[in-house]
């Protein structure tokens, strides 16, 4: 058995901000992108969490919790702009909300 | 080791701004029963009394400069600068809502609670002094944006423009964290002052991974302030977002991002200048090209203010780009400015597009000399100092920033930025020769006269640019002897 080091948790975290970015680019859903985006948050988590353990300093997991907290308040606006949105146009595709374009 | 969680008074005296700005906007919220309907202006009242409460709380910290909360936040020259710049963009942006909300009858409590929170966490970007503190400044800051970008709910093109501010926002702010995350992993450390030690230290940490987190979070900033590449979202969003709302985006998250960009590059990652240097330069030549560019082929003012405003994001990142207390005190400068001649544009745009904000276009200017000679003077002040016209705010804010770029030998950066200049002042100029030179058309007939609030609305902005044009050296000063207290 190999320990689990550093580097695993940043390559896990690597890993994880490419899905979430190639979620944001490619997906049409604008719920699965809002996922794809607290994909990239939680990536930065791990980081963090595991530079804070490597430095045996707690101002990581701390920064952690700010970037939890974040993510949640972002996640509630962000439900609620689509939801507003829904009301009007019945559509969550990322590809048929077109009003402002040249 | 210990770690002492308690808050002196000192400390809560350098946090006076955002305490005031804060506390004033959840009581908004708390009378919002008790005020609605019998006087809805009393909410614009007091977030115009509280913007003033927080400049003198702002002005009351400087008296005691120094840090709070541990290192976490400071208060200097340049922090208060920057504080003072955005409650100012937040009266001006307050003055022209009255008249537009009462329009669109959209008064509510929410929408000045929300632009005093946004405000609150702009100040605290200007003010941190830790990548913790810029994290949640610009997030209160962005967060209460892209509802206020989505305050008209009924509009289609209000909700559109929230979500595409929020997708874009939220991305840019992931990747400002991944760089966070990484400067925290190879130095050790979150405060700008201790990273600037680390990175100039005898051991300093390998400088490829440092790069790498400067780049990643030159991509959230560069979001913020709307430069090129990072601009998509800009002309959507100004476009769909209410018009006062717009005029705020354009100068009060921009003047605080561009706090944070300064501080951040040049005081924590000072000691790798050259590394980052290319990033910025780019930035700086794609956004100013294509801003001006892409605003020559508009139709709609708000759209083309907003490429407008790309441009104009890049000419402060030549200033960036110059590294030095010259090019800072211009940027600083060019800000100020920037915030009273685009509020003012925006507000006239506001007021010419009429309920549910129908006129929009250029052509709907045609005739305003006639219709609205005093309006149309404003406007006329406003777009000489966009274009750089001498005796504007506009003139010497690029003036200095070239002088910047010059004096730090980047003499091709500063032809460029000249020669885009030139191409800005045809599309400024089209608006003013239809203002004064069409006949008026459907839009100009139909505008609203002007209340005494919407005068002072557009007065203000005026002698702001004006003040800036003929007095520079007082604002220059206050700028010059804070650029240097940013390392």
């Amino acid at each position: 058995m190999h320990p689990v080091t550093t580097v695993h948790y940043l390559a896990l975290s690597a890993a994880l901000l490419l899905i979430g970015t190639v979620g944001v680019l490619t997906r049409r859903s604008i719920v699965i992108i809002l996922m794809s985006i607290e994909l990239i948050l939680n990536a930065v988590n791990i980081n963090l969490v595991a530079f804070s353990r490597q430095a045996h300093a707690v101002h990581g997991q701390i920064f952690a919790i700010f970037v939890i907290v974040d993510a949640v308040a972002e996640a509630a606006v962000g439900l609620g702009i689509l939801i507003a949105l829904f009301r009007n146009k019945e559509t969550v595709l990322a590809d048929e909300i077109d009003l402002l374009k040249w | 080791m210990p770690v002492n969680f308690g808050a002196t008074a000192t400390d809560l005296i350098r946090f006076l701004p955002e305490i005031i700005l804060t506390v004033m906007g959840t009581a908004l919220m708390v009378l919002d029963p008790v005020l609605h309907k019998r006087a809805s202006h009393a909410f614009g009242h007091l977030s115009i009394f509280a913007l003033l409460a927080g400049i003198g709380g702002a002005v009351y910290a400087q008296s005691n400069p120094g840090t709070a909360f541990g290192g976490m936040l400071v208060v200097d020259g340049f922090a208060t600068y920057f504080r003072v710049l955005v409650m100012v963009v937040g009266i001006l942006t307050i003055l022209p809502s009255y008249g537009f909300l009462a329009r669109q009858q959209a008064e509510t409590s929410e929408y000045h609670a929300l632009l005093l929170f946004s405000i609150a966490g702009q100040c605290m970007m200007a003010a941190a002094n830790d990548l913790i503190i810029v994290f949640i400044g610009l997030e209160i800051s962005s967060i209460s944006s892209y509802v206020l970008a989505g305050y008209l709910r009924d509009d289609k093109r209000s909700n559109e423009a929230a979500l595409k501010y929020f997708l874009l926002g939220s991305f840019a702010t992931a990747f400002f964290l991944y760089g966070v995350a990484i400067t925290y992993g190879t130095v050790g450390t979150v405060n700008l002052t201790a990273i600037r030690a680390a990175l100039s230290g005898a051991d300093a940490p390998p400088v490829v991974f440092i790069t790498l987190a400067a780049a990643l979070m030159f991509v959230g900033l560069g979001f913020k302030v709307s430069a090129a590449p990072f601009q998509v979202w800009a002309p959507d969003v100004y476009q769909g977002a209410p018009t006062p709302v717009a005029a705020f985006l354009s100068a009060g998250p921009k003047a605080a991002a561009f706090a944070v960009f300064l501080r951040i590059f040049l005081t924590a990652f000072g000691p790798i200048g050259a590394d980052w240097l290319p990033l910025v330069w780019m930035a700086a030549l794609l956004s100013m090209t294509v801003g001006n560019f892409a605003a020559l082929m508009q139709t709609n003012v708000k759209r083309m203010l907003a490429y407008s405003s790309i441009a104009h994001a890049g000419y402060v990142l030549v200033a960036l780009t110059a590294q030095s207390d010259t090019g800072t005190a211009a940027a600083m400068f060019y800000l100020a400015a920037y915030a009273f001649m685009n509020i003012g544009a925006f507000a006239v745009v506001s007021h010419v597009s009429g309920r549910g904000e129908r006129y929009q276009n250029i052509d709907d200017l045609a005739g305003l000399g006639r219709k609205q000679p005093m309006m149309a003077a404003m406007l006329t002040i406003f777009l000489l100092s966009l274009i750089g016209v001498p005796l504007t705010g506009g003139f010497f804010g690029k003036f200095y920033i070239f002088k910047a770029a010059l004096e730090s030998h980047l003499v091709w950066l500063a032809v460029l930025g000249l020669l885009n200049s030139a191409v800005a002042a045809y599309y400024y100029l089209r608006i003013l020769v239809m203002v004064y030179m069409h006949e008026p058309g459907e839009a100009a007939g139909q505008t609203e006269p002007l209340t005494p609030g919407f005068r002072l609305a557009l007065i203000l902005p005026a002698l702001g640019t004006l003040f800036l044009g003929i007095f520079p050296t007082w604002v220059l000063d206050c700028a010059g002897k804070s650029a240097t207290l940013v390392k």
